[in-house]
C-alpha cells in the first residue's frame, strides 16, 4: 500500500523534546522509542490516544490541527462544536453567549453536533435488532478505541459498530441542509472543534469510511482562548441572534461516560480510560464473559470531557454539562428542532461504515516461522536483561528492547547494564560505550549537560 | 516451540493466565486473529475446567506453522461420561462454582466448537487429558 494507513495528529517537536522518556512509559501501545535524544512515535502502533501529551514535561508533543484562518477560505463557515466545548466556560456564561461570540469571531453557522445524536441513537437501536451481529457491539464513537482494536485486538474488529459518529452525522446533515438552502457546495466550509487528537486523525484518514466531509479541524483549547477573551472583554454583540442550543439531556450527555451505554438496548457496559479499556478488551477477546450486548469504550476518563485539548478539568466540565441539563429541565425549555429529523433516511443511507480492517501490529515478523525464531531469540535476550525496565536504552521495557533487538532496531549494548559488563570484560571501551549512549540520548543533550556542570 | 504452564484446582483467579500468555505469543507470531481467538477461547475454557474440577493440572502448548496443539493433563476425579460432558447444559459443578458464574455446562461443548480436533482421555479417579488441535492451514 502506497498511502500511509494511519494519519497521526500527535507529533513530536524535536526542537523542544529532551528525550526524557516520560511519553515512552505512558504509551499504552509501546509505540514510542527514544532515539538520538528525541521521542519517536511509530506510526503503525500509535492510536492517537494522547497519553504521551499528558505526561510530557516540556510540551514537546503537539497536535497537528488547522490554523483558525483556514476558515476564511470559505464563504460559509460552519463550526461543529461538541458540548464539552460549552462546558469549558464558567457557569455564568450561557451556551447562547458562546454561540454568539463564535459568530463574531468569524463563523457564519454554529451547530452543536450533539443535536445529531438522536438520529444516531435510532440508527444504533435498529442496528442492534439486525441478525448476525458479533456481540458485544463495540461503540465506534471514540476513534482512539477503533484504532486500538485494529492494532491490538484485531479479532474484535467485526464487533465494532458500523455506524459513523455524531460529528459525521452532524457534518453530513449540515452540509446537505445548506446545499438545500441554495448554497453552492464549494462555498461551505465545515470545521470540527476537537477535544482530542484521535478525532483529528479520524477526520484526516477515516477508518472504513469515505473521505470525511469535514474541511478542517480546530483545536478546542485554542478556540476556547479566543472566545473567552472576547467574552472577558465584554465584546458580546447582542444583535447577533444565535442558533438554538441543545436541550435534550441524553444528547448533551452522549460524549460522557455512560452517555451512550445508557441509551442502547440490552446489557451494556461503559469503560473509560485507555488502560481500563485494554483490560476489558482482553476479557472480551478471551470470551471470559458472555451476555454483554453493547460496550461503550472511551480512551479518556470521563469521556470527551477528559480529552487532551480540554482547557478545563474534566470533572468540572462534567459538572457544568449536568448543570446545563438541570437548567434546561427547570425552565422547561421548548425543544427547537434543528431540522435533522427530515434528513433521517438520507443520513442513514450515507453514514454506514465499510469494512474495518484488522491492522495487527504486534507481530515480530510476517512469516510465522521467522517470527518463532525471533521470539525464541528475544526470550533468550530478555532473560539476560536486568528486568527493571529502567528505559535507559530508549525502549519502555526490557522485553521491548529484546524484541527491538531481534527486529534489528536496537542492539544488546543499548542496555546500560550490559554495557557495564562489557566494559569490565574489556569487550568495549569507554569511547564505544559513550557513543552508544550518545546515540540514545543525543549528543547535544549529553554535551549540554556537561557544559552546564562546568559553569 | 513449546510452552508449559501449570494450574491449581480451585484457583479461578489464575485460571486464564495461560490463555492470556498464549494470546500474546500468537499475536507476535502473526497468527490470524480469528484463529488466535479460537485457540484462546478453547484454552481459557479448559483452564477453568481444571480449576473447577481437578486438583492440579499442567498445560503444554506446542506451536508449529501447521497447527497449534494444546494438551491439558490434570489429576482429578476424571469424567464419568464423556458423552454427557459433551452435551450443552450438562454440568457436575458444585453450587459454589455456579455462583461464581461458571458451571453452565458449556465448557467442553465450547472447547469442541473452537477446536478443529478435540481428543479426551479420562480415567475416573485419576484424571483427564484433553488434546485441543487448531489447524493453521
Amino acid at each position: 500500500m502506497d498511502e500511509r494507513f494511519f494519519f497521526h495528529a500527535l507529533k513530536v517537536n524535536e526542537d523542544i523534546c529532551i528525550g526524557c522518556s516520560h511519553c515512552m512509559n505512558a504509551c499504552p501501545t509501546e509505540a514510542i522509542r527514544i532515539w538520538n535524544g528525541k521521542a519517536n512515535i511509530d506510526d503503525n502502533l500509535c492510536v492517537d490516544c494522547g497519553e504521551c501529551e499528558r505526561v510530557c514535561p516540556v510540551k514537546a508533543i503537539y497536535v497537528e490541527d488547522n490554523s483558525f484562518d483556514d476558515i476564511y477560505k470559505f464563504k460559509y463557515r460552519v463550526a461543529l462544536i461538541p458540548s464539552v466545548f460549552v462546558g469549558q466556560f464558567p457557569e455564568n456564561i450561557k451556551a447562547s453567549q458562546v454561540y454568539s461570540v463564535m459568530h463574531q469571531i468569524g463563523f457564519t453557522h454554529v451547530y452543536e453536533l450533539e443535536r445529531a445524536v438522536g438520529v444516531l441513537n435510532d440508527a444504533i437501536l435498529e442496528y442492534q435488532d439486525k441478525e448476525g451481529n458479533e456481540l458485544p457491539i463495540i461503540s465506534s464513537f471514540c476513534p482512539a478505541i477503533v484504532r486500538l482494536v485494529q492494532v491490538k485486538y484485531p479479532s474484535l474488529v467485526d464487533n465494532i459498530l458500523k455506524l459513523v459518529t455524531p460529528s459525521d452525522f452532524a457534518a453530513a446533515f449540515y452540509k446537505k441542509k445548506l446545499i438545500d438552502e441554495g448554497i453552492p457546495e464549494e462555498d461551505i466550509g465545515l470545521f470540527y472543534i476537537t477535544p482530542c487528537a484521535a478525532k483529528i486523525a479520524a477526520i484526516k484518514s477515516p477508518v472504513g469510511a469515505k473521505k470525511s466531509l469535514v474541511d478542517g479541524v480546530i483545536n478546542l483549547n485554542k478556540l476556547f482562548n479566543k472566545v473567552y477573551r472576547e467574552i472577558k472583554n465584554g465584546n458580546t454583540n447582542s444583535s447577533i441572534i444565535p442558533e438554538p442550543t441543545v436541550t435534550h439531556a441524553y444528547k448533551l450527555r452522549w460524549s460522557l461516560t455512560h452517555g451512550e451505554a445508557s441509551r442502547v438496548k440490552g446489557r451494556t457496559i461503559a469503560v473509560d480510560g485507555i488502560a481500563n479499556v485494554m483490560e476489558f478488551l482482553e476479557i472480551i477477546e478471551n470470551e471470559e464473559v458472555s451476555g454483554i450486548d453493547y460496550l461503550e469504550c472511551r480512551a479518556c476518563k470521563e469521556g470527551c470531557a477528559g480529552g487532551i485539548l480540554n482547557k478545563e478539568n474534566r470533572f468540572l466540565v462534567v459538572e457544568r454539562l449536568k448543570k446545563r441539563i438541570e437548567r434546561n429541565s427547570e425552565k422547561k425549555r421548548k425543544i427547537i428542532s434543528s431540522g435533522i429529523a427530515k434528513y433521517k433516511s438520507y443520513l442513514e443511507k450515507e453514514m454506514k461504515v465499510g469494512e474495518i480492517e484488522p491492522r495487527s501490529m504486534m507481530m515480530l515478523d510476517t512469516d510465522m516461522h521467522t517470527a518463532m525464531l525471533k521470539m525464541e531469540e528475544s526470550e533468550r535476550i530478555q532473560h539476560r536483561l536486568p528486568g527493571i525496565d529502567c528505559g535507559a536504552c530508549g525502549a519502555p521495557t526490557c522485553r521491548a528492547l529484546s524484541e527491538d533487538i531481534v527486529k534489528g532496531d536496537a542492539t544488546l549494548s543499548h542496555c546500560v547494564f550490559v554495557q557495564k559488563v562489557l566494559m569490565k570484560k574489556g569487550e568495549i571501551n569507554m569511547d564505544t560505550a559513550f557513543s552508544i549512549i550518545d546515540k540514545i540520548w543525543g549528543e547535544k543533550i549529553v554535551r549540554g549537560t556537561i557544559i552546564k556542570r562546568k559553569k | 516451540m513449546q510452552l508449559n504452564y501449570s494450574i491449581e484446582g480451585g484457583d479461578f483467579t489464575n485460571a486464564g493466565n495461560a490463555s492470556s500468555q498464549v494470546k500474546k505469543i500468537l499475536k507476535k507470531l502473526n497468527v490470524d486473529p480469528k484463529i488466535t481467538r479460537r485457540v484462546v477461547v478453547a484454552l481459557y475454557e479448559a483452564e477453568v475446567n481444571v480449576a473447577a474440577h481437578a486438583y492440579r493440572g499442567e498445560i503444554i502448548v506446542d506451536i508449529n506453522t501447521e497447527r497449534i496443539r494444546v494438551v491439558l493433563k490434570d489429576e482429578g476425579p476424571g469424567i464419568e461420561s464423556i458423552e454427557n460432558a459433551m452435551t450443552e447444559g450438562f454440568s457436575t459443578a458444585s453450587a459454589e462454582v455456579r455462583q461464581m458464574g461458571f458451571g453452565a455446562g458449556m465448557g467442553l461443548p465450547n472447547i469442541n466448537k473452537n477446536a478443529d480436533e478435540l481428543n479426551i482421555k479420562s480415567d475416573v479417579g485419576v484424571g483427564t487429558e484433553l488434546e485441543i488441535i487448531t489447524k493453521l492451514k
